[in-house]
Formats: C-alpha cells, sequence, structure tokens
C-alpha cells in the first residue's frame, strides 16, 4: 500500500522552501510532485516598472549566491541590444568575480550536502574555506555576495595590483586549506556509502529532460556554456569537467574539480588581465529582443529581454538553471529510499528562490 | 578504504584555539572600499536631485524648494549608483561599523 509524505517546505536539510509530494512504497519512492512557489518575489514584473540601468542592480538580488552572474548575463542581454562592445579588461573582470561567485557556490553546496547527510564537521570546516573567497570579494568590490560590480557597457569595480595580490594570496589559502576537507569529501568510506550510486541518471536521460551544470557534467555529459569562450572564456583555455558514474558522488566529484578548475580560471585571468577602459559609455534605450545564457555554478541561466525603445523594458524572462534541474531531480528520485532524499535533492544544489524570482 | 578521515582534523581541532573572533570585543577592520553604508556631507550638496533618480530602491527623496535630502536607511540596498551620480561628489560609501557624528554634534553644526 502506497502512502503521500510530504517533504517540505518546511524541513532541515532544505535550506529554502521547496516541497516534495512523495508517493512511497514502504520505504521506497515511487513518484514525487514537486510544489514550487513559496517565495515568489514577482522580480520580473518589478523589472518592467524600474528603468533598464536600474534593473542591473535589482537582477542581481534574484540570486543570493550566484548574484554576479545573473547581473552579467541582463547585462550582457542589454548590450547584445544595444550593440555595445565590452571592454577586454572588463570581460576579464567579469571572469575573475563570475569564477569567485562560482567557487563560493560551490563550497556552499558541498558544506550543505555535507550538513544533509549528517556530516556536521566537514559543513563546519568547508564553510571556513568558504570564507577565504567571501574576503577576496570583499576586498576588491566591497561587498561579499551582492558585488554590484556589473555594469551595462563593462564593470564598475576594478582590481588594481595590490588587490589582484590579495586574491592570489587568498586562491593560495584555499588550496591549502581545501585539500582536507576535499579528501574527506572523495575519499572518506562513510561519505561514500550514502553517495555511490545514489539518484542515477544516465547521459541520455539527463540530456532528455534538459538537466543543466554539474548535475549534467556528473552523467557524463560535456556540456557547458562557458565553451562558446562568453567574456573572456574563449582566450583562458577553458576544458568542461566531466564524470561518468551518473550518481551523487560524480556529481560531488565535478563540483570539487571545478573549484580547483575556477581556482587556475582566477589566476590565468589575473595573470593575463589588459590593461585599458573598465566600461564602454553609451546613450539611448534598448530597442529589439535578446536571448542570453551564461553559465553558473548550478547551470546554465537563459535571459531573454525585449526592449521597446524606452527606459522601462517591455519583457524580461529568467530561466534558472534548477527550474530545469527539478524534472531531472523528480526522475532520480523514483526508486530510491526515504534517507536518501535529501541526499539527492542537495545533490543537484537547489536554489528555490532564484527558480520563483 | 579510509574511515574516520576526518578525526586528524577533529583532534587537531581540540589543540588549536577558534578559528573565529571574539566579536565583538575584537572587530576586524574594514577592507578599503567596503559598501557598509551611505553618508552625506549635507554642505556642499546642490540639491540637484541626481541621487534619488538614480537610485533603484527609491530610497532618496530630494525637494529643491524646501532644500531638503532625506534618506531612507531601511530601502537602501547600498549598490552605490547615487555616490557615482553625485555630481559635487558629496555622497560617499563608509565601513558599516564607521562612526557617526553624534547627535549633539549634528544639532550644533546646524545651529551654527
Amino acid at each position: 500500500m502506497s502512502m503521500l509524505v510530504p517533504f517540505g517546505p518546511q524541513h532541515p536539510v532544505l535550506p529554502e522552501p521547496l516541497q516534495l509530494r512523495l508517493e512511497l512504497d514502504d520505504e521506497k519512492v515511487v513518484s514525487a510532485i514537486p510544489v514550487v512557489g513559496y517565495v515568489h518575489r514577482g522580480l520580473e514584473k518589478l523589472a518592467e516598472q524600474k528603468d533598464f540601468i536600474q534593473d542591473t542592480y535589482l537582477i542581481e538580488r534574484v540570486c543570493g549566491i550566484c548574484s554576479f552572474q545573473h547581473s552579467m548575463a541582463y547585462s550582457m542581454g542589454v548590450e547584445e541590444i544595444m550593440n555595445i562592445e565590452v571592454p577586454e579588461r572588463a570581460n576579464y573582470l567579469r571572469v575573475i568575480w563570475a569564477e569567485l561567485h562560482r567557487m563560493h557556490s560551490h563550497l556552499l553546496a558541498l558544506g550543505l550536502l555535507a550538513d544533509a547527510f549528517g556530516f556536521e564537521n566537514l559543513f563546519y570546516t568547508i564553510w571556513k574555506v568558504r570564507e577565504e573567497i567571501m574576503d577576496a570579494m570583499e576586498a576588491t568590490t566591497g561587498a561579499r555576495v551582492m558585488l554590484g560590480a556589473c555594469c551595462i557597457g563593462g564593470v564598475r569595480k576594478d582590481i588594481n595590483a595590490e588587490q589582484a595580490k590579495f586574491v592570489l594570496e587568498k586562491l593560495a589559502n584555499f588550496e591549502k586549506d581545501f585539500k582536507r576537507p576535499a579528501e574527506v569529501i572523495l575519499g572518506d568510506y562513510s561519505v561514500k556509502e550514502r553517495l555511490c550510486g545514489v539518484g542515477i541518471i544516465d547521459g541520455k536521460k539527463a540530456y532528455e529532460l534538459g538537466t543543466v551544470g554539474p548535475a549534467l557534467r556528473g552523467s557524463g555529459v560535456a556540456k557547458d556554456h562557458r565553451m562558446t569562450g562568453y567574456a573572456a572564456y574563449g582566450k583562458l583555455g577553458f576544458e568542461p569537467v566531466v564524470e561518468n558514474d551518473c550518481d551523487c558522488y560524480a556529481r560531488t566529484k565535478v563540483r570539487v574539480r571545478e573549484l580547483y578548475q575556477s581556482c587556475e580560471l582566477v589566476k590565468a585571468a589575473l595573470a593575463a588581465l589588459p590593461e585599458g577602459e573598465l566600461k564602454t559609455p553609451f546613450k539611448g534605450n534598448p530597442l529589439g529582443e535578446a536571448a542570453v545564457r551564461v553559465e553558473q555554478p548550478r547551470g546554465e541561466v537563459l535571459y531573454y529581454l525585449r526592449g521597446n525603445g524606452t527606459d522601462k523594458l517591455d519583457r524580461l524572462r529568467i530561466r534558472t538553471p534548477t527550474f530545469a534541474n527539478i524534472a531531472p531531480l523528480l526522475n532520480m528520485l523514483v526508486g530510491c529510499g526515504l534517507p536518501d532524499v535529501a541526499v539527492i535533492i542537495l545533490s543537484i544544489d537547489p536554489c528555490i528562490s532564484c527558480t520563483e524570482r | 578504504m579510509r574511515l574516520f578521515s576526518i578525526f586528524k582534523d577533529i583532534l587537531g581541532n581540540l589543540v588549536k584555539g577558534p578559528v573565529t573572533r571574539n566579536y565583538p570585543a575584537e572587530v576586524r577592520d574594514p577592507f578599503p572600499g567596503e559598501r557598509g553604508k551611505l553618508v552625506i556631507d549635507e554642505k556642499s550638496c546642490i540639491f540637484c536631485g541626481m541621487c534619488a533618480k538614480k537610485c533603484p530602491a527609491n530610497a532618496l527623496t530630494v525637494t529643491r524648494q524646501p532644500k531638503e535630502w532625506k534618506f531612507e536607511r531601511f530601502r537602501c540596498i547600498i549598490c552605490g549608483a547615487c555616490v557615482e551620480a553625485c555630481p559635487k561628489k558629496c555622497l560617499s560609501m563608509v565601513p558599516r561599523l564607521a562612526e557617526e557624528p553624534k547627535a549633539e554634534a549634528k544639532a550644533k553644526e546646524k545651529a551654527e
């Protein structure tokens, strides 16, 4: 006999409100129905009421974790409509802050995952390492998460030689401090018992369901929007991280490897940082439409913008990576045990408030 | 296969001191350029209203007659758009814990 168990919206492992109605047969999940909409803020509508320059700050607040990439995607959209060419230095600076954001987001996700399977000590240790990255961001922009560094036509902040040295110091600290937690999360028997062979989704199915980000790359599909070389990624020799095990462990491994990769990308971007202007001045209002994709820590985000020639946008549509990952999540949950549900949810690194905007 | 591999770190933590600061007794120095809060030097303000126009959160209201510059601190999102827009450079962002002029000193300044 099957029964219905509501998982969330208030649950100790969920950082944000998401409800999954689980149909259980004894302890096995037969199906899951998602219920979202608890934290809808109407940001897309609000963005139509403010002018398109003010929207840059508003859009940054869509997500409280990967905020820089949201403002970057929005700015890239407006730049595409208005044919604004971004200076080379601004492109490199965007990559630096975007990768720092990816690092702090992945560390946050790994910590929460450790917390989800009851490994509190690992959670604290990883979040302690995360502070190094937060310091690097605060020292360069003046804020920890809402950097406010991206604007239409370029960037608002600069990184001078002293700040670059500080960032490199912090990255060296990260590499030194993260070595131990990485060994534990990838090598410890108890962690492997909880992650290996749990939440399996094969590459073909993952691709068909529209999975994005580390969840897709953990299933052996080499798809990462940074491969297209937007901003300065094309010049930094980017290769996607791929794992083939298709389970929670593979997705965790992708995140751990991406952390080191992002660290190298920031170092390379700092070394190759060209001199020049920070932003291109522009006049007028956007007229036309654009669709822009940017790779966020959780996967690909899609921005659709339509301008009507006034200072207010006609329409702004955001499709966030977690929204794309909900359908594969429901697929992963089928057949798993109730104790594994929390681990599987955290393995896609859900960000509910940016899904509901 | 490794078992209890975090044990080494836990034992280390027992011996080492805490990694956190003894806040609020011990406060970290702010980073230069930290965006903590908005302050205005009202003497050089010309009440042009550029800051209010640029503010994405509608936290500022400026009127020319009477000369008034109002700021709702709880609406402010500390983006710094107003600081960049100010033609007289009388607005600035200071660290969050920077001291503000005392109310008495402010009143004295007003009286003068």
